[in-house]
C-alpha cells in the first residue's frame, strides 16, 4: 500500500515544540548569553568574551581548578557506584524466584527504596548515620569503629555511595530480572543436556541475553550518578570541606551562592556537553548492538 | 524589548543562534527536497545527513573547547583597519579546522 503523504501531521507537534522551546531552549539560549558576559545583578551585564571559558579550563585558575576537582570526583564516584550496583543487582536478579507469590513479594520490597523521593533519602541516611542518635553511627561506634561522617573524609564517601547503592541497586535488579525473564526456557534445558555448569549457564545464555538491558542499566545509572546533588547535599554538603562536593553541587554553589552567573553558564556548557557525549555514545551503542543482532540473527 | 532583557542578548550570541537556526531550517528543506538515506563509512554505525551534522556540530565544540584549554586565544595577527587595528585571535584558527572536521565527517562518516 502507498503511504499518503501528508505533511499537515507535523503540525501535531507543534504544543510539544512550543512546551520545549518554553522550558528548555528559552533558557539555555540564556545560559550561552550568561557565559559570554559578566554581571553584577540588576540585570546589567558587560561582555567578556570567552573569558569564562578560558578561566575553566585552566586548572591552576580558582574557576578551573574547583571545576576539575568536582569533575574527577563526580566521575570517580560513577564509577565506583556503577562498579557495586551493576554486579550485585546482577547477583541479586539470579538469585530472584522465578515464580509464585514470593515474586511480587521480592519485586515489592526491591521497589520501594525507588520510591522515596531523594531528598527523604538523604534525610533518612543523614539521621541513620549521626553517632549521636543514628542507628548505623551509633552501632558503629559501639563497636569500636570510629566513624563520623561529618568529620572523616573517607567515612562521608562511605556513606554516599552505600546510600546511593542502597536506592539504586534496586533499579539494576529489576532491569535484569525483566532480561532473566525473557530467555525462554529451551535455552536452559539445552544447556541441561548439554550437561552445562551453572557458571557456563551465566556466561553463555543469561549474560548475553541480558546485555541490552545492561546496557539500559549502566546508561541511566551514570547518567542519574554524574548529576547527583539532592542526596550528597542533604547529607554532607558537599563536605567535609569539599570532598564530596560533586560538579553540580559545584555549579549550585558558583551560580547560586556566589551569583556569578557568567561562570556558572560557562561550566553547565561544558557539563551539558560532556553529558551530550555520553549520551550519545551510549545511544548509538545501544540501538547498533540490537541492530547488528537483528542482522546476524536474519542471515543465519 | 525590556521583556526579554532578562535573556542578556548579545549581538555575536543574537548571530549564533539564527545560524543554529537557518542550519536546521536548511536540513530541514534538505529533508524534504531529497529524502536522507542511511549509509555506514568510517564510524562503522549507520549515519544519516542529520546524524552527520550532529556529529559536527559536537566536535566543533570539543575543538573550540580543547583550543581555548589547551593552546589559548593569544593575537596571531593586527588586521591594519582603523587607528588601532583589528587584532585576530588565534581562536579563529579553531572554526577553521571545525570546518575542515566537518566537511570530512561529511563526506566518509
Amino acid at each position: 500500500m502507498e503511504k499518503t503523504v501528508n505533511q499537515k501531521a507535523w503540525f501535531l507537534v507543534l504544543p510539544v515544540f512550543l512546551v520545549v522551546a518554553f522550558s528548555a531552549i528559552i533558557p539555555l539560549m540564556t545560559v550561552v548569553n550568561y557565559s559570554l558576559q559578566d554581571t553584577f545583578g540588576n540585570n546589567q551585564f558587560f561582555w567578556n568574551g570567552v573569558g569564562w571559558f578560558k578561566e575553566l579550563l585552566d586548572p591552576s585558575t580558582d574557576l578551573g581548578g574547583r571545576f576539575f576537582a568536582s569533575l574527577w570526583r563526580n566521575l570517580f564516584f560513577s564509577f565506583v557506584i556503577l562498579a557495586i550496583e551493576v554486579p550485585l543487582g546482577i547477583v541479586i536478579a539470579l538469585s530472584m524466584p522465578r515464580q509464585g507469590w514470593q515474586v511480587a513479594a521480592c519485586l515489592v520490597i526491591l521497589a520501594l527504596p525507588l520510591l522515596i523521593p531523594w531528598n527523604v533519602v538523604g534525610t533518612i541516611w543523614q539521621i541513620f548515620g549521626r553517632p549521636d542518635i543514628g542507628l548505623l553511627g551509633y552501632a558503629l561506634n559501639s563497636i569500636g569503629i570510629n566513624y563520623n561522617y561529618v568529620s572523616n573524609e573517607f567515612d562521608a564517601w562511605v556513606t554516599v555511595i552505600v546510600m546511593d547503592v542502597w536506592h539504586w541497586t534496586s533499579l539494576v535488579a529489576l532491569l535484569c530480572y525483566a532480561g532473566l525473564k525473557s530467555i525462554p526456557d529451551a535455552y536452559y534445558q539445552a544447556a541441561q543436556i548439554d550437561g552445562a555448569s551453572r557458571w557456563a549457564v551465566f556466561t553463555a545464555i543469561q549474560l548475553p541475553k541480558m546485555n541490552r538491558v545492561l546496557l539500559i542499566a549502566v546508561l541511566l545509572r551514570f547518567m542519574d550518578s554524574f548529576m547527583i546533588y539532592t542526596e550528597p547535599f542533604v547529607v554532607t554538603g558537599g563536605g567535609p570541606g569539599n570532598s564530596t562536593t560533586f560538579i553540580s553541587i559545584e555549579l549550585v554553589k558558583i551560580a547560586l551562592g556566589q551569583f556569578d552567573l557568567g561562570k556558572a553558564a560557562a561550566m553547565s556548557l561544558v557539563y551539558n556537553l560532556i553529558i551530550l557525549i555520553v549520551c550519545w555514545v551510549f545511544y548509538t551503542v545501544m540501538t547498533n548492538a540490537g541492530a547488528g543482532r537483528r542482522v546476524k540473527e536474519g542471515a543465519k | 524589548m525590556d521583556s526579554i532583557a532578562w535573556m542578556a542578548w548579545t549581538l555575536p550570541t543574537a548571530i549564533f543562534f539564527t545560524m543554529i537556526a537557518l542550519m536546521l531550517a536548511i536540513m530541514t528543506w534538505l529533508a524534504i527536497a531529497y529524502p536522507e538515506v542511511e549509509r555506514v563509512g568510517v564510524l562503522r554505525i549507520p549515519t544519516t545527513r542529520g546524524d552527520r551534522l550532529f556529529v559536527s556540530l559536537i566536535v566543533t565544540a570539543v575543538v573550540h573547547l580543547l583550543w581555548i584549554g589547551l593552546i589559548g586565544t593569544d593575537t596571531i595577527a593586527t588586521l591594519p583597519i582603523g587607528e588601532e587595528g583589528i587584532e585576530i585571535s588565534s581562536l579563529w584558527l579553531a572554526p577553521v579546522i571545525s570546518l575542515g572536521l566537518a566537511v570530512v565527517i561529511f563526506r566518509t562518516a
